[in-house]
């Protein structure tokens, strides 16, 4: 089990508070992303719920219980940190049988526990060896292995995958997934990279200075954003944000097309943008190029098919697809 | 970039080294040959080098005239109490300041350090009174106590500074992974700090076997350590260079030998954290 609700939850350092009053429900099995850029405050609420740090206001209920002021040890949640915060001097089997030896387990519960944390995680062959020895991607999946010998009702994640390499963030990001699967354990995941949580969460949770700015599936802040925040933040490359005489065409402050719907056409017409292509960002299967020159304030994206060829200089003519405009009003939030 | 060194420039390095070297070791160097000369010799005007007949008779009537092993015995016991009395009031003291600081906490590690600064006879006094009324003159309790007392700054401050090096998440984790403080302390942070624990131990164990005010001061006979050994040497017997040298020599070398095997461990542990 690992229901998590949080009421009304502030954290104030000395006078500045960093997360307002907020609540969140984080239902049972579920695997939620904290997600937003740097100082949003997505750690220190993850750490509150780890307690690691004491909150200055509200409640937090594991399960229905009020775990507000019990110590991290006892909440029965399990955290894998950005550093991994492996013990150096230990070795690997030993840093794994950690948290069993300190619940006081029997021997050979805690030997056959680690033997299967290794062999879920392919590091049966690495348990003798001291985390030093090992490969960031190893470490990595000792302090999963570390997690999962508990057998807690929630995982916490702290940005755990921000210091790999590009290649092995991808492999372990499927590895996280496919636990997440085998273990139908609540698991809540921060991290400031998008890519990360469209692809690994069930639930999103947007934040900003402290505040949700939304709650939802991957696809509904896809397809839905709330406000001109989440529209920016999710999505890669980020929507075309668009002001002025353009917008108020739509009946809107601000409308936001994003950069896969936007067609490349052939000429000139009716609600047509035509623009001069700058800098392109060829990825093989799709192209992104930027075009300036449109006769809208905004530099605007495009993602065209990786065949398309188009050099710096050249004149090309846009058609954003009505159905997928996003309209904001002056406050930046959605108008239905 | 590495700068360029001639060699020209790195023998004259080695060769300024090498003096300022000796230069600093020559008072110990000449303590120890007095002690192998005679009474005469000691005093030989031009002073004698090398070339002087060897003897241990000093160390004999040294032997003879003191227990060396009582001394001896007293400067284990108060070197080796004191230092680890203050390891086990100074790992919390210094866990709690680089792990849970708070606004005062730089200020208390200052007070801390201000305490050295006082001239120990300013306490005197005091001290003295209280050992009387304590009935702790000349005890070794009451010297091992007061051996703790002075070095702890210092054992606290290097503590601190380890400890400072160690990542806050490791001990994060542990206490996420179900340790207790007293778990976390024993189980995590004693085992990564052991460099820095051992030299904090070696340089404290050398500075209490070195310390002769309050040595001198609170102890008669009973508890009498190798400092006290060497001054009843020097004033009342008159000027016997020679056998105050013996009784020097006899009183250095176990912390000498001591400094030698570890000064990799002392070194290491004193420039620790200076260069990542």
């Amino acid at each position: 089990m690992g229901r998590i609700v949080l009421e009304k939850v502030k954290k104030s350092f000395s006078e500045v508070t960093v997360i307002p009053p907020l609540d969140l429900e984080i239902e049972d099995g579920e695997f939620v992303v904290f997600v937003g850029p740097s100082g949003c405050g997505k750690s220190t609420l993850l750490r509150l719920i780890a307690g690691l740090e004491d909150v200055t206001d509200g409640t937090i209920r594991i399960d229905g219980n009020d775990a507000t002021s019990i110590p991290p040890a006892k909440r029965g949640l399990a955290m894998v940190f950005q550093s991994y915060a492996l013990y150096p001097h230990m070795s690997v089997r030993k840093n794994i049988a950690f948290p069993l030896k300190m619940a006081k387990m029997d021997q050979a519960e805690i030997n056959r526990r680690v033997e299967n944390a290794a062999s879920v995680l392919n590091l049966t062959d690495y348990l003798d060896r001291r985390p030093g020895q090992l490969s960031g991607g190893q470490r990595q999946r000792v302090a999963i292995g570390r997690a999962i010998v508990r057998e807690p009702a929630a995982f916490l994640f702290d940005e755990p995958l921000s210091n790999l390499d590009a290649a092995l963030r991808v492999g372990m990001r499927m590895e996280i997934s496919e636990l997440h699967k085998k273990l139908d354990t609540t698991m809540i995941y921060v991290t400031h990279d998008q890519v990360e949580a469209m692809t690994m969460a069930d639930k999103i949770v947007v934040l900003r200075a402290g505040n949700i700015e939304q709650v939802g599936s991957p696809l509904e802040l896809y397809r839905e954003p709330r406000n001109l925040f989440v529209a920016g933040f999710i999505g890669s490359p980020k929507m075309n944000l668009i002001e002025g005489a353009e917008a108020a065409k739509h009946g809107a402050h601000t409308i936001g097309i994003r950069p896969e719907h936007i067609d490349v056409v052939e000429a000139a017409g009716e609600g047509v943008w035509s623009g001069v292509v700058g800098v392109s960002e060829h990825l093989g299967s799709d192209t992104f190029f930027h075009i300036h020159e449109t006769g809208l304030a905004e530099t605007i994206t495009v993602r065209a098919d990786g065949e398309v060829s188009l050099k710096h200089g050249d004149t090309i003519h846009l058609k954003p697809r009505a159905d997928v405009i996003h309209r904001f009003d002056a406050e930046g939030l959605r108008q239905s | 970039m590495a700068r360029a060194v001639t060699k020209q420039r790195k023998t004259l390095n080695t060769l300024v080294a090498w003096a300022v070297g000796l230069l600093i070791f020559f008072p110990i160097l000449w303590t120890i040959l007095t002690s192998f000369k005679t009474e005469a010799q000691a005093i030989n005007d031009p002073p004698l080098f090398l070339f002087f007949d060897w003897t241990l008779e000093n160390y004999g009537v040294v032997q003879e005239r003191s227990d060396y092993m009582r001394f001896l015995w007293n400067s284990i016991i108060l070197a080796g109490g004191s230092t680890l009395l203050g390891i086990l009031v100074a790992v919390p003291a210094a866990w709690s300041m680089a792990f849970v600081p708070s606004k005062r906490t730089k200020d208390i590690l200052l007070w801390m350090l201000s305490t050295k600064m006082l001239p120990a006879v300013g306490v005197l006094y005091p001290i003295y009174l209280l050992f009387i009324e304590l009935g702790l003159l000349d005890s070794r309790v009451g010297l091992t106590i007061v051996l703790m007392l002075i070095n702890l700054p210092i054992i606290v401050w290097m503590l601190y500074t380890y400890f400072r090096e160690i990542p806050g998440e490791i001990l994060e984790a542990a206490r996420m992974d179900g340790a207790s403080l007293r778990e976390e302390i024993l189980y995590v942070l004693t085992p990564m700090a052991i460099p820095g624990i051992a030299s904090t131990i070696l340089l404290n164990f050398i500075l209490a076997w070195n310390e002769a005010f309050w040595t001198l001061n609170l102890t008669a006979a009973k508890a009498a350590p190798l400092t006290a050994f060497i001054a009843s040497y020097s004033s009342p017997e008159g000027l016997f260079y020679a056998k105050l040298s013996a009784a020097s020599t006899m009183a250095i070398a176990p912390i000498l030998i001591l400094g030698w095997f570890s000064q990799k461990q002392l070194v290491r542990g004193l420039t620790f954290g200076a260069v990542k």
